[in-house]
């Protein structure tokens, strides 16, 4: 057996804007299936002769039935992937890495932090949350955008509003936003938090993610009850080209997602 | 030895061995290449020694030594005529185990279908003659990397699974050397399926060779040779142990993987940054480093695209790139990922060190740095209680 497994063929079955750079792609297996994902975990998606990149599920069971991806265009890959239109055709692996620990969760307050493309991730948390309001306590979701625009989902996040408590705020605000202006721990203040209760599962960019679980702490909350999702240059996401390290982790296979307490430290070293 | 093998299944001290002259080499040649092997093994190629497929023991280096210093490698030659009294040149295993570039898979888009279609290579079945105890250990390690975790590597499987490695042990170390510190040498660690030491002396110019695995034993009795008498097994381990004693290279006494957890703010690493070219020599001679990179191609139809692997280095700048710009841009910042995580995180992440000690990346910098050296400083760093009066961040 020396032969690399290439990723398996999927079409995508529909696909939906977010916002000006950001489309959901949903993708159904041409042939043989991928083992189930759980949320937090990615995969590796490939567009043809461009190349392949991670990016997480953002819901485990679309409109379709499918496996759905929210891709922001930033470069060569993305941006292929961005302009997929229903009917064509990627390849697909995974799943890989840590999902989010929602046993950990159980019986306990859910708090999702996001900012920005980071509440792809989250939104499966959201969902299985809302699917078994029972083994779970009172759920809150906090979210921040740049502005406006860029909030992913916002239908989505209107519906969550009951039960869940919903907030969410912009840095730059546009002609008709009514909402909150600030970053995303300034949300924080809004909640009757219940430290020694409470799980809080946070993505989004590295600094956001610093200064939110900073935040918590500071409100009792034990930093291993705080879940960050990182990102790191991956080419391989099985634990074998190197590129996701993250000092003694290898973010492919010990992330991306994270017990806070096993990164504090790491993310206080500049360019580690 | 397959990777699935419990190295030490195969007890070493089972059987004496042999001795054998140079005419015992040449027909262990003849036998690999008789049982099917591509037989590779260390000659000399553009005033290096190199490994490279061998045809006959005659392409051995006869003779020839090395003389290592920091950014220096000089071939030198040798009045006894030794085949191994040479330390590590300038390539390692990893080059045939772990190549430098595969392909791994193709696309084809066939009638707006995608087709995935997987590589179908059969490497050849390996036989590494004059595996230096260091680098059966650098195997071990690349082992672990690449087929110990919750997935295997299938190129790199195919291609150990198969190989049959014969050890040398050591006993001419270049100033270079500190296998010693690492714990890798000069005297051989399980894993090998034959195992060599060459004497050379006033009894005549001769190789002590013992069996490893199964494998290794039905070789070995294909060997002409006579049973191995005490003077030259003395003789033989009195050389291995002398080379203990001449390690040119010494890592400090400290356990350097606290060494390196302590050090991430020392100032000695924008000394070093200051030196380094970030070329990233140090890391496609290392026997461990194992990083790669994927390259998509396409042909001129746009129809067919290729994966394929490539060696990248941690010292290229793109290594780390993210959406953003890299994480880590400065060379300072470069060079301390890839020293610790040799000697320090490498540990977390595979249960090791990443270093064993053969001295390839202190001879192949163009501007001579030295990772005992570095390592040293750091260590003399931290006791001369720098590091605690917060000077450095
Ligand atoms: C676990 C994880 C989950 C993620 N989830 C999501 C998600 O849900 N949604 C989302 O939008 N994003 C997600 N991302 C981020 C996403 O993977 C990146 O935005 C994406 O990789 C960018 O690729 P690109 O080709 O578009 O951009 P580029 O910035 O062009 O980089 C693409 C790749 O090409 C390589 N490259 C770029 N330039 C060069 C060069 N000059 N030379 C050599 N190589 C080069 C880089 O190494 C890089 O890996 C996730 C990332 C991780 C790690
Ligand atoms: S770090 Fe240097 S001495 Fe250590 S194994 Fe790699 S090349 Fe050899
Ligand atoms: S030292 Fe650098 S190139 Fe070598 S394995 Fe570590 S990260 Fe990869
Ligand atoms: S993405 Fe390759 S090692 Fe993690």
């Amino acid at each position: 057996m020396s032969t690399v497994v290439p990723p398996l063929p999927y079409r995508v079955a529909g696909t939906r804007a977010e916002t000006a750079d950001t489309r959901s792609i949903e993708l159904a297996p041409v042939g043989r299936e991928l083992p189930s994902f759980a949320p937090g975990q990615f995969a590796m998606i490939y567009a043809f002769g461009v190349g392949e990149v991670p990016i997480s599920a953002s819901a485990l069971r679309g409109r379709h039935g499918g496996l759905v991806h929210t891709v922001r265009a930033v470069g060569a890959v993305s941006t292929a992937l961005y302009r997929m239109r229903p009917g064509d055709t990627v390849g697909l692996s995974g799943p890989y890495g840590t999902g989010w620990d929602l046993d950990a969760a159980v019986g306990h307050d859910v708090l999702v932090i996001a900012g920005g493309i980071g509440l792809a991730p989250l939104r499966p948390v959201v969902q299985a949350v809302l699917d078994r309001p029972a083994a779970y306590g009172r759920l809150a979701v906090l979210v921040g955008a740049r502005t406006p625009a860029d909030l992913v989902y916002r239908d989505e996040i209107e519906s969550w509003r009951d039960p869940a408590r919903v907030e969410v705020t912009v840095d730059r605000p546009g002609p008709g936003w009514h909402g909150a202006v600030g970053v995303v721990t300034t949300l924080l203040d809004r909640l009757d938090l219940r430290p020694e209760r409470t799980c809080a599962f946070v993505c989004g960019p590295e600094v956001m993610m610093r200064h939110t679980a900073r935040a918590l702490l500071a409100r009792g909350l034990a930093s291993q009850r705080v879940q960050v999702s990182l990102e790191r240059n991956m080419h391989c996401a099985t634990g074998h080209c190197g590129h996701c390290q993250l000092g003694p982790l290898l973010l492919c296979r010990d992330g991306p997602v994270v017990g806070y307490d096993r990164v504090a430290q790491l993310l206080l070293v500049r360019e580690l | 030895m397959s990777t699935d093998v419990d190295a030490n299944a195969f007890p070493p001290a089972a059987t004496d061995g042999l001795v054998m002259g140079k005419d015992g080499m040449a027909a262990l040649v003849d036998v690999l290449i008789g049982r099917g092997f591509t037989v590779i093994g260390p000659t000399v190629r553009d005033s290096a020694i190199v490994l490279a497929e061998l045809r006959s023991a005659d392409e051995l280096p006869y003779g020839w030594g090395v003389e290592l210093e920091a950014g220096r490698y000089r071939l030198r030659e040798r009045s006894d005529g030794a085949a191994f009294a040479n330390a590590a040149g300038p390539q390692s295993w990893k080059s045939f185990l772990h190549p430098a570039r595969v392909r791994e898979w193709s696309a084809d888009r066939v009638e707006g279908e995608l087709v995935l279609t997987a590589d179908q290579a059969a490497p050849s079945r390996y036989a590494f003659l004059g595996v230096r105890p260091c680098d059966l250990r650098a195997i071990a390690i690349q082992d672990r990397v690449l087929t110990g975790g919750a997935y295997r590597d299938p190129v790199y499987a195919g291609r150990r699974s198969g190989a049959l490695l014969i050890a040398v042990e050591c006993t001419e170390p270049g100033a270079t050397c500190f296998c010693v510190s690492m714990g890798t040498g000069p005297a051989a660690g399980p894993g090998y399926d034959l195992v060599m030491t060459e004497v050379v002396d006033e009894d005549g110019h001769r190789f002590w060779i013992r069996g490893g695995s199964q494998e290794g034993a039905e070789i070995l009795a294909e060997l002409p040779g006579r049973p191995a008498d005490p003077e030259t097994r003395e003789t033989a381990r009195a050389g291995v142990t002398a080379a203990a004693d001449r390690m040119g290279r010494t890592m400090p006494e400290a356990d350097l993987r606290e060494l390196m957890a302590g050090t991430l703010d020392a100032p000695r690493w924008d000394d070093v940054a200051g030196r380094c070219l970030t070329c990233g020599n140090c890391t496609m001679v290392c026997p461990t480093c194992f990083c790669t990179t994927t390259e998509d191609v396409t042909d001129l139809t746009g129809d067919h695209a290729e994966r394929w692997r490539l060696w990248d280095s941690c010292f290229d700048l793109d290594f780390s790139h993210l959406h953003g710009g890299p994480v880590r841009a400065s060379s300072r910042s470069r060079y301390r990922q890839w020293m610790t995580h040799k000697l320090g995180t490498w540990h977390d992440q595979f249960g090791s060190s990443g270093c064993v000690g053969c001295g390839r990346c202190i001879v192949w910098c163009p501007v001579g740095i030295d990772i005992t050296e570095e390592a040293a400083a750091l260590h003399d760093w931290t006791r001369s209680g720098a590091s605690d009066d917060g000077a450095a961040s």
